[in-house]
Order: structure tokens, then C-alpha cells, then sequence
């Protein structure tokens, strides 16, 4: 098969023009809306429920999902879909735990939930640690992805791409703050649902609309395999001489079966752990909930973006095995070893160029979409909790925090480029992990405790965020993820994957004996008034 | 503080509500909990069994898969049909007692 993937193509040029022409329309509007600090980084609190919804699936959809879950099902099959279900069980607990809370106590940031009754800036200054190291990690992934990706699927160069991405989200972010970001993602996750969507109706069609049919032609498609075969040596008795042939032969059952991924019980539970509870610290997905303005509007968004993205994940398979059967994983390898071209490859047997134009440019502005997200939590904690809290005392003026927001919208901008620069040809995929084991062992425990427990006090949450940050930092480093792939010792030092089973808890314990050492009375005093803000949303923001 | 304010942090009613939010969200998530964690470890632990064949290809594995995401919204369902009739019920009523 020929495919025009690499090469702009006008059909692809025109979608990716239509979509950035209406995002920065939408920024001009939003700028002239953005004046106050509540406007810059919490939309003026007038996002509805059903629009926070669909603005946190856009902002937790990454290309990585679309594209990476795809290829990963296309060419591992069963594997990919318990990947997908670990992505979205965090948002139930999101919701059992500290959704409402959250929305009830805090302002601008989860700093502000984790400070409210503790000394102001020792826990801003952990919160901000813990905050910004999540952001990067997750950023530097997702800059390193997308000068791959749109190198792979523009054809433009790699440092240009991730120019281009970096000049545009910073635009949205500069001027339109958190009002032109919600409506960003808006926008990309209807156009990513309905793309996906009209993706998976295409591939059943071919299938009489029976995915029973298309597993069965799954494990019927070629794919090309090396088998060493093993002969008596004629020169030399006793020795054999290995062949390498390459044969075509059927996918067979194993796609449809659990294969590589999970094998440990105790590795796969600490991936799942940083997966599910990873979410509830991540700074960009919970700084969403203050855009709604009360905790019902924040109950109904987790609902909202729960079924889409369970949706999402729930038809994303169907696309994926679609590709091995119409694409064939021979061509998708030779693409992108890693297969993330599977559903654009898709898109253009099916719909042909103009449909691959399309779901190109859609990729895209979910690249956008998310380093968008990124880049204002990443600027909050500079200006909110480091400069206005830290800095100022909180006794920043309204002109003030807006013009600090921008500049270290400026400053997280041109870093974030710079990083995908200095990243290029790495292999990143470890930091998506990495930034969900920070994320659950500094921001989640320490959030949780400053809600549910009256002893909490600063020590337990300063030891308690440094601990989990810099335990699942060198965790992963001497890790197989990084010790054995990255820097290729033959062992590793720490056994698990992914370390949040180790680092979540020592950060709950740390967090716990040191509030219990130390005895904080006016916090104490203070849970008692923070429970009418946390259950009722008296005083609520 | 204010007396009023005081009186209802200290009133029945406050504390059953605020008990009634955590042991629905506890069982939820230890709901939740045996739902995925459930998963994985019959992933982990017998792949045989998520690999019996329920139809000509498909394996067992793959309704079980979308029935974890499926579950996992009908309990957010369960979390915010409860709290949009029970507790904002309550919440309105003990707000109304502050005010007045």
C-alpha cells in the first residue's frame, strides 16, 4: 500500500489551518475576558458541568492514548486493552475522594487545599516541588511525543514541530488564560471522540458490525515473523548452524489473549496504583475542578468526563485490532516501529487521504490540547503558590498575579521547548510513568491527609511531599525502566517497574509520624471551621 | 467562631451526614478496588482462564476488559446519584439553618 502518511497533503494542511484558525479565534475572544487573576487561571469559575466534563477529557486524552493504545492493541492485541482500563479508574476514585473537598477549600491551585489550615509557605514551597516536577515530567513526554509524531505525520522537521507547538499553546495560554484553555479542549475532545468514532463505525462496517467477526479475522491476518531454525553443521560434527528466516504466518489467538504486560501481580499492582491514584495528583486535571462554580458542577464534570473518556477507552481497541486486519502490522512496523502510526494508517485505508488529513490534524491539536493544560498548571505553581504565597506573603494585587501568570506562562512556555529539544531521540516513554509516580506519592497523600485528618500538620506535609517526590525520582532511576533500558546495566538495583506500591506508602507513613510528632493547634482548631467549607461549601470560593 | 456555626458542626445531623459521605465513598472505592485490582491479578495469576474462548475467536478476556470500564462509571453513577438527591437535600438544610 502506498501512503501519502509523512507528506503534507492539502486535505491535512486545511484541517490543521481550520482547527488553529478557530482555537486562536476563540483566544482573541477569551483574551479580552481575561483580566483577573479568577479569569486568568480559573475561567472567571463560570465553566459548566458538562463543559468541565468534556475539558478534563480533553485534557487527560493525550496523544499517547489515541495513538499509542491504538498501536499498542494493533500490535501486542489483548495487552493494549488492560493498559486502557488501568487509564481510567482513577476517575471514580477522583470522585469518592477529593473531588467536592477539593472544590470547596481550595482557590486556584491544589496547593491551596494542602496549605489552607498549615503554615503558608514551607507547603507551598513542597506543593510547588511536587507540582512543577509532575508537570515537567509529563510535559517533556508529551513535547518529545510530538515532535515524533507530527515529524512522522507532516513530514516537517522534528525541532520545527515542536516550535510550532510550543508558539501556539503558548498563544492560547498568554492571552486567553484558563477560559481560551477550557475551550481548547472542548474543542479537541468532541473532534477526537467523533474522529475515533467514526473510526470504529468504519472498521465494524467492514465486519457486518459483528466484533465477533473482526477477532476472528484478527487472528486470521499475516503478519511477518522471524523464525531461527537449527541444522547439523556438515563442516562441523557436532556443531549447528542457526538460520534466521523471515515467514509469514497468521496473528493467530494470542492476540486476543493477556500476554507480556502483566506477569508480576506485585509489578502490575504498582503500575495500577500510579495509574488510578496518579490522576487524583495531578496538578492540571485537578486545578479543572475551580473553573466550575460549585462542588455539584464539580460532582457532575468527574461524570461527564468519566463516560466519555470510558467510552473512548472502550472503542479504541476496535480501532487498534482494525488496523492489524485492514492495515496489517507488517506496514504499521515499518512506519513506526512502535506502531503509533495504526490509526492514522487506518484512517487512509478507510476514508482515504482526506480522512487521514483529518484524524492528522486532530492528533494534533490533541498535542496542542494537553501542553496547553500543562503549561498553565506549570505557570500557576510559579505564580500562585512560588510567587504570590512565597514571595509576596499573598498580598499580591489583581494586576499583579495576572502579569506574573503571564510571564511564567513565558518562562514554563520556552522551557518546555527547550526540553523537547534537548530530549530529541530519547527514549521519554519512562517519564509518562515517572510523572504518575510523583504524582501519587508527593501531591495525593499529602492532599488526602489535609482533607480527611485533623492531626495533619506542615512537617507531615513537607516530609511527606519531599519524601514521595524524591523516593519515586530515584526509584525509577535505579528501576529496569531506567537502570537496565535506559542505561543498560544488566541488573537492576530495585526490582518494580513502577515504585508507587514502595513510595506512595512510605509517603503516607512519613507523613503520618511526622504530624504525629509535632503538634500543630491552630491547624487543629482550624479543621473544625474547614469542615463547614469541605461538606456544605460554606465560604467556598 | 460564630455560635450558630459552632452549634451545627457539633449537631447530629452534621456529623451523620458528613459519616454517611465517607462510608458510601470507602465502600465505593473498595469497590472500585476489588473491581480493577481484581482484574489485573486474575490477569496476573491465571491467564488461561481470561483466554477461554466465549465465541469462534473471542476470548473472555475482552467483555471482562470493557466490563471494568463499564462498572467503574455505573459507581461514579451511584456516587452522584446519591449525593445530587440525599446529600444536597441535607446540605441545603443545614446551610439554611446558618443563615438563619
Amino acid at each position: 500500500m502506498q501512503t501519502s502518511l509523512g507528506t503534507p497533503t492539502a486535505s491535512a494542511i486545511a484541517f490543521f489551518v481550520v482547527i488553529v484558525g478557530i482555537t486562536l479565534a476563540i483566544t482573541y475572544w477569551a483574551a479580552r475576558r481575561t483580566r483577573s487573576a479568577k479569569e486568568f487561571y480559573a475561567a472567571g469559575r463560570s465553566v459548566s458541568g458538562l463543559q468541565n466534563g468534556l475539558a478534563l477529557a480533553g485534557d487527560y486524552m493525550s496523544a499517547a492514548s489515541f495513538l499509542g493504545i491504538a498501536g499498542l492493541v494493533a500490535m501486542k492485541g489483548y495487552d493494549g486493552m488492560i493498559y486502557a482500563t488501568g487509564w481510567l479508574v482513577g476517575w471514580p476514585a477522583l470522585m469518592f475522594l477529593i473531588a467536592e473537598p477539593l472544590r470547596n477549600l481550595g482557590k486556584y491551585t491544589f496547593a491551596d487545599v494542602v496549605a489552607f489550615r498549615l503554615s503558608q509557605r514551607p507547603v507551598r514551597i513542597a506543593s510547588a516541588i511536587g507540582g512543577i516536577l509532575t508537570v515537567l515530567f509529563y510535559t517533556i513526554a508529551q513535547m518529545v511525543g510530538s515532535g515524533n509524531l507530527i515529524k512522522l505525520m507532516f513530514g516537517i522537521s522534528y525541532e520545527w514541530a515542536v516550535v510550532i507547538v510550543g508558539a501556539v499553546m503558548m498563544a492560547y495560554v498568554l492571552f486567553g488564560g484558563m477560559i481560551a484553555t477550557t475551550w481548547v479542549q472542548i474543542i479537541k475532545a468532541v473532534l477526537l471522540l467523533t474522529g475515533v468514532t467514526i473510526l470504529t463505525i468504519m472498521v465494524l462496517a467492514k465486519f457486518n458490525f459483528s466484533p465477533g467477526e473482526l477477532y476472528k479475522q484478527v487472528t486470521l491476518a499475516q503478519q511477518t515473523v522471524e523464525v531461527t531454525t537449527q541444522a547439523p553443521d556438515p563442516a562441523n560434527p557436532g556443531a549447528t548452524i542457526e538460520t534466521k528466516q523471515k515467514v509469514q504466518q497468521p496473528i493467530g489467538q494470542g492476540a486476543l489473549e493477556p500476554g507480556g504486560l502483566v506477569t508480576s501481580p506485585v509489578d502490575a499492582v504498582s503500575l495500577g496504583l500510579a495509574l488510578m491514584l496518579g490522576l487524583l495528583g495531578l496538578p492540571h486535571i485537578l486545578m479543572r475542578f475551580y473553573t466550575v462554580p460549585d462542588a455539584k458542577a464539580a460532582r457532575k464534570s468527574v461524570l461527564y468526563a468519566t463516560g466519555f473518556i470510558g467510552y473512548f477507552y472502550i472503542i479504541i481497541p476496535i480501532v487498534g485490532f482494525g488496523a492489524s486486519v485492514l492495515v496489517g502490522r507488517d506496514l504499521i512496523a515499518k512506519i513506526d516501529k512502535g506502531g503509533n502510526m495504526a490509526a492514522p494508517l487506518l484512517a487512509e485505508v478507510l476514508g482515504g487521504t482526506p480522512f487521514l488529513g483529518f484524524i492528522a490534524a486532530v492528533a494534533f491539536a490533541t498535542i496542542l490540547a494537553v501542553v496547553a493544560g500543562l503549561t498553565l498548571a506549570g505557570a500557576s505553581a510559579l505564580s500562585h503558590d512560588i510567587y504570590t504565597h512565597v514571595v509576596k506573603h499573598g498580598q499580591a494585587t489583581e494586576q499583579e498575579q495576572v502579569t506574573v501568570a503571564r510571564r511564567a506562562t513565558v518562562v514554563f512556555g520556552i522551557a518546555a521547548v527547550l526540553l523537547g529539544v534537548v530530549f530529541k531521540g530519547q527514549n521519554v516513554a519512562f517519564m509518562v510513568g515517572l510523572a504518575f509516580a510523583i504524582a501519587c506519592s508527593a501531591n495525593f497523600p499529602s492532599l488526602l491527609l489535609s482533607i480527611i485528618w485533623k492531626r495533619f500538620t506542615t512537617a507531615g506535609a513537607v516530609w511527606s511531599i519531599l519524601t514521595g517526590a524524591f523516593l519515586s525520582v530515584f526509584l525509577i532511576v535505579i528501576s529496569p525502566t531506567v537502570w537496565v533500558d535506559i542505561f543498560k546495566y544488566p541488573t537492576a538495583l530495585f526490582g518494580l517497574k513502577n515504585p508507587a506500591i514502595v513510595s506512595m506508602t512510605v509517603s503516607f507513613a512519613v507523613g503520618i509520624l511526622a504530624s504525629l510528632a509535632s503538634r500543630e493547634e491552630r491547624a487543629e482548631a482550624m479543621f473544625e471551621d474547614e469542615k463547614l467549607r469541605t461538606y456544605l461549601g460554606i465560604g467556598a470560593e | 467562631m460564630h455560635k450558630s456555626a459552632h452549634d451545627l458542626l457539633e449537631s447530629a445531623d452534621f456529623k451523620n451526614l458528613v459519616r454517611k459521605r465517607w462510608t458510601l465513598s470507602i465502600v465505593l472505592t473498595l469497590a472500585l478496588f476489588v473491581l480493577y485490582y481484581g482484574y489485573i491479578l486474575l490477569i496476573a495469576l491465571d491467564k488461561p482462564y481470561m483466554a477461554t474462548k466465549i465465541g469462534e475467536a473471542t476470548t473472555l478476556g475482552i467483555p471482562v476488559g470493557v466490563a471494568v470500564i463499564v462498572v467503574s462509571w455505573v459507581l461514579t453513577a451511584v456516587y452522584v446519584a446519591w449525593a445530587n438527591t440525599s446529600y444536597d437535600r441535607e446540605v441545603a438544610k443545614l446551610r439554611d439553618r446558618v443563615k438563619s
